[in-house]
């Protein structure tokens, strides 16, 4: 093979490295580093009593959902309904964390939509929010009996996404992959 | 009625587009006269319909027409006019449509403006530029058509991104666009040399002009950009290694590395295979950047809408073109080695480091561009390169490129005798060492290798391109005595020097500082006493803004008032910055407005920017450089004509 | 003047979302230029292509102040960038570390300068060897 073809080789391998980058899918969606993990250790205050706090060890010995959500965050209020309708069904426990929120709106939105936390931690300060590597609310975190995080869901919640990846790995029984 | 008939024009367009490129690819082929001469006309015509659909565009902006979906998108009835033209390139179908306009434009000057080409080869660049516009006439109509109608018809828009509302944004697509489609001609010229497999030096010098002009609006659209960037984003950056800004600067600097290159292949017929392998990349380049920055298939600080459907459409276009172009390159390039050598001190061996070392340069702004996809793909983790790998990278070929072009410059064409070049260069050698430490010692007051190295090599290029040109100035003749493809090269690499002097100092001598200030109060930054002497209510007509009026001070004496905005757009509801700026050549004064904290006091984010401004001058330089040596006599007269000049002037000599 | 501020006052409740601050100010001018590096080295995760720097979102002043207190804390950059990657993974820093698979990146502009400089001296040594003087058109300088 001649050196002049060398160019031709090249910019074929870049082509073909294009299309399946193409075919990727969204260069956006970023994979939590948590999955099959420990969940991140976190003890606050729970948003309706402050002297009561909870943490990781209030969640540890069955599946929960840990979401992460706030009263500004607009795609929270969309996501609303189906955490109720999965807390209706006591399908699972599922806990929140409120990020960056004020304390009194937060519990006026509970008040108004319906409540289906079993308790909501209050993140004033989004430090757990941080060491959650929270990055944009609405949040949803999969976490198994062992306290281990299977899956992370990035956007408002809903029940085919429930069904394709959270109903599937706590039948499965671990993480997925 | 008027958005169909820009719809129309855009099929007819079309149509011609494709007379364009069989006809005459075919004509000459076979030789006939007839088939060859279409070309020219379809060209037209082409350009007529074409010019057609974009005016139908910019009425239906002008007039509010909110049937139209892009027109609803991407305008509104309180936009100011000139927004309301530039809204037409605003987003991705209207500036499609301005990217075909621009390619359609730089046909018919080929077609006319070289009309002492070999008909046979003019009709084959022609035709492949109609290959081109058949492409993207096809992508438009299919993916992008932005004459699609909205019905029932919005009320009212919903706005130009604020963003976009911007007089240097305005201007800043058509330029970039003229540099990126212009590398077309190039490519074009590379083409049709290839099939008809008749490449001696000629080719080259018909392509330089071309290639300059498309090189110098590169130049200013990627220095407007930048400059736009600067004062719009609110952040003081002037370059973000963004993979909107790679896409436009990948093309750069290939393209400056063939300029270099179609020298040595004009003057010396050397390298012949390569210069067409770069005239093919340049164009690819600004293609794949067009990709890039179109699927979505990287994240971007820019805001085109994504959609896979376009992605595969330009990669498949993308494919056809670059895969077209190099296998008959691998098929005609072996039969071009040229025997002529030369020294190892000769012009030659300096061009050919330059384009070693652009082509490096090239190699891993694309490698930073693409190496987190590569990463993801690989491993599935992600990774992001930024600003700190990116400066570090280019440095590695820029800094030696930097040093070896003053010395290319005064290095003879074939050989050079090592005494004379040294006796020439050593003074201003030393010169420039003396000032790589002065200026940052004693005009700034502080030192450090980086420092010394950066100013070194600026004043270096500086000087070392003054020489020829103060040289014949002393002497009778005057700048008359220098060709001036010879002046435009000094003068452009001037820019170079003065761009890297700023880049020098501004990154090391800087100031960035984000304070709370309220009324009365004030701060100081670089010597510099800002004053916040109050704030005040502002309406622009699509916005509301608050201003802050800042007097700044030095040693007690006023200097400027400056007045920073914070703008809220009232359709989009999104807050801009516009910067306060207090402009000159030796600093930038610059104060944006953050947010505010508490009942009267606001962030803000005081700079003080030393020589900033010479980033863009020496751009704007460089370009001048472009210009002045294309008016060189000899692309002026025919080839033939002018070999006969210039053979019967070195016989006179 | 009132009514302007009660508006802006508005706005900002209504998008909380935007963080609230003045930089940090340390009194050591190294830290104050270590953290200033730092913070525009970090990428702001709910932006496009931005650093927590240049970022108004509230995550981003939130990690300012992290970043901030670790810097007070006397932890090294290492441990910082160590403390992001566990939360946020490799893609929260804009300087990919020398470790791993993002050693590979630091090597290629060497490389590929030493790759071009190696076929640079082939082709200049042939060109070397054969005959300087040739009949093709000169022109002026």
């Amino acid at each position: 093979m001649n050196r002049f073809v060398w160019p031709l080789v090249a910019v074929a391998a870049l082509l073909v490295f294009l299309v399946m980058g193409l075919k990727h899918g969204d260069p956006r969606a970023l994979p939590s580093p948590f999955i099959g993990k420990p969940a991140p250790q976190f003890e606050l205050p729970t948003l309706k009593n402050p002297e009561v706090t909870i943490g990781t060890a209030t969640m540890a010995g069955d599946y929960a959902l840990v979401n992460v959500w706030a009263t500004w965050c607009v795609m929270c209020r969309a996501e609303h309904p189906f955490l109720l309708e999965l807390a209706a069904q006591k399908a699972i426990p599922i806990y929140g964390i409120n990020w960056r929120d004020s304390r009194l709106e937060a519990m006026r939105w509970l008040d108004d939509l319906g409540d289906p936390y079993l308790a909501s931690a209050y993140d004033e300060d989004g430090r757990v929010g941080i060491d959650w590597g929270v990055y944009g609310a609405p949040e949803t975190f999969l976490v198994d009996p062992q306290g281990t995080v299977i899956y992370k869901h990035l956007g408002p919640l809903d029940r085919v996404i429930w069904q394709r990846e959270f109903e599937s790995r706590i039948n499965s029984g671990g993480p997925a992959k | 009625m008027i958005p169909e008939i820009g719809q129309f024009a855009l099929i007819l367009a079309l149509a011609l587009a494709v007379c364009q490129t069989v006809l005459p690819l075919v004509g000459a082929h076979r030789g006939n006269t007839a088939m060859m001469g279409v070309g020219r006309t379809a060209a037209t015509g082409h350009f007529v319909f074409v010019a057609i659909a974009f005016a139908c565009l910019t009425y239906a902006f002008l007039t509010d027409d909110f049937s139209v979906l892009y027109v609803a998108n991407h305008s509104q009835l309180a936009l100011p006019t000139l927004y309301k033209v530039s809204a037409v390139w605003g987003a991705h179908e209207g500036s499609l449509l301005l990217w075909i306009l621009v390619l359609a434009a730089w046909t018919i000057a080929v077609a006319y403006f070289n009309a002492d080409l070999p008909d046979a080869y003019s009709a084959r660049v022609i035709g492949v530029l109609g290959f081109l516009s058949v492409g993207f006439l096809l992508f438009a109509l299919l993916t992008s058509n932005p004459f699609d109608r909205l019905i029932p018809a919005a009320a009212d828009g919903g706005d130009l991104n604020p963003l976009l509302q911007d007089p240097g944004l305005a201007i800043h697509p058509p330029l970039l666009y003229i540099g990126y489609v212009g590398f077309s001609v190039a490519f074009a010229f590379a083409i049709a040399a290839m099939i008809s497999g008749d490449l001696d030096q000629k080719w080259a010098r018909w392509t330089r002009p071309w290639t300059t002009v498309a090189w110098l609006f590169l130049t200013l659209g990627i220095a407007l950009g930048s400059w736009w960037a600067y004062y719009e984003l609110g952040w003081g950056g002037w370059w973000f290694w963004d993979a909107v800004e790679n896409a436009s600067f990948m093309p750069w600097l290939i393209g400056t590395a063939l300029i270099h290159s179609l020298a040595v292949t004009e003057k010396r017929g050397l390298f012949k295979s390569w210069t067409l392998l770069l005239a093919i990349s340049a164009f690819s380049l600004s293609l794949l950047g067009t990709f890039l920055v179109r699927s979505g298939i990287i994240v971007s600080v820019h805001a085109f809408a994504t959609d896979p459907t376009r992605g595969f459409f330009i990669l498949t276009f993308l494919a056809v073109v670059v895969i077209g172009a190099l296998v008959l390159y691998a098929w005609r390039a072996p039969s071009l080695d040229s025997d002529a050598g030369f020294g190892l001190l000769s012009r030659e061996t300096f061009l050919l480091l330059n384009n070693v070392l652009l082509v490096v340069a090239a190699a891993l702004v694309l490698i930073g561009t693409l190496a987190p996809l590569v990463v993801e793909m690989m491993t599935g983790g992600k990774i992001s390169i930024g600003p700190p790998w990116f400066n570090i990278a280019f440095l590695v070929p820029t800094l030696p490129l930097i040093v070896l072009l003053g010395m290319g410059m005064h290095t003879a064409w074939r050989t050079q005798k090592t005494a004379s070049w040294w006796r020439l260069l050593r003074i201003p050698a030393i010169v420039s060492l003396v000032l790589g430490v002065v200026i940052p010692l004693f005009i700034y007051g502080r030192i450090s290798v980086l420092l010394v190295v950066g100013c070194s090599a600026a004043a270096w290029i500086v000087i070392s391109s003054l020489i020829q040109p103060v040289r014949s100035l002393l002497r009778e003749k005057g700048t008359a005595g220098i060709p001036r493809s010879a002046l435009g090269m000094s003068v452009a690499h001037l820019g170079m020097g003065l761009f890297v002097i700023g880049v020098t100092v501004v990154s090391a001598f800087g100031i960035e500082s984000d304070q709370a200030l309220q009324p009365g109060e004030s701060i100081e930054v670089g010597g510099f006493e800002f004053h916040m002497v109050g704030l005040s209510n502002v309406r622009g007509p699509n916005f509301s803004a608050i201003e802050a009026e800042i007097e700044i001070r030095r040693d007690g004496e006023f200097v400027d008032t400056i007045r920073p905005q914070k703008r809220q757009y009232l359709v989009q509801k999104s807050w801009m910055t516009e910067a306060g700026i207090r402009a000159g050549l030796d600093k930038d004064l610059f104060v944006a407005l953050g947010d505010q904290l508490g009942q009267n006091a606001w962030s803000v984010r005081v700079q003080y920017k030393p020589l900033i401004r010479f980033i863009w001058l020496g751009a704007l330089v460089m370009a001048l450089g472009g210009l002045i040596a294309i008016s060189d006599r000899r692309y002026r007269r025919s080839g033939r004509e002018s070999e006969a000049r210039t053979r019967a002037a070195e016989a006179a000599a | 003047m009132k009514r302007l501020f009660a508006l802006v006052a508005a706005t900002l409740l209504v998008s909380s979302a935007f963080a609230i601050d003045e930089g940090k100010r340390f009194d050591d001018p190294e830290l104050q230029a270590r953290y200033e590096k730092l913070i525009s080295e970090v990428r702001c995760l709910q932006c496009q292509n931005q650093s927590i720097k240049d970022s108004n979102v509230t995550l981003a002043a939130d990690l300012r102040r992290e970043i901030a207190r670790m810097i007070d804390e006397g932890q090294t950059d290492e441990q910082i960038a160590e403390f992001l990657v566990v939360r946020y993974g490799e893609f929260a820093l804009y300087r990919p570390r020398t470790t791993g698979k993002t050693l590979l990146l630091w090597i290629f502009p060497f490389l590929l300068v030493l790759l071009g400089g190696y076929a640079l001296a082939r082709v200049v040594k042939h060109r070397m060897s054969l005959p300087i003087d040739d009949d093709i058109t000169q022109e002026g300088q």
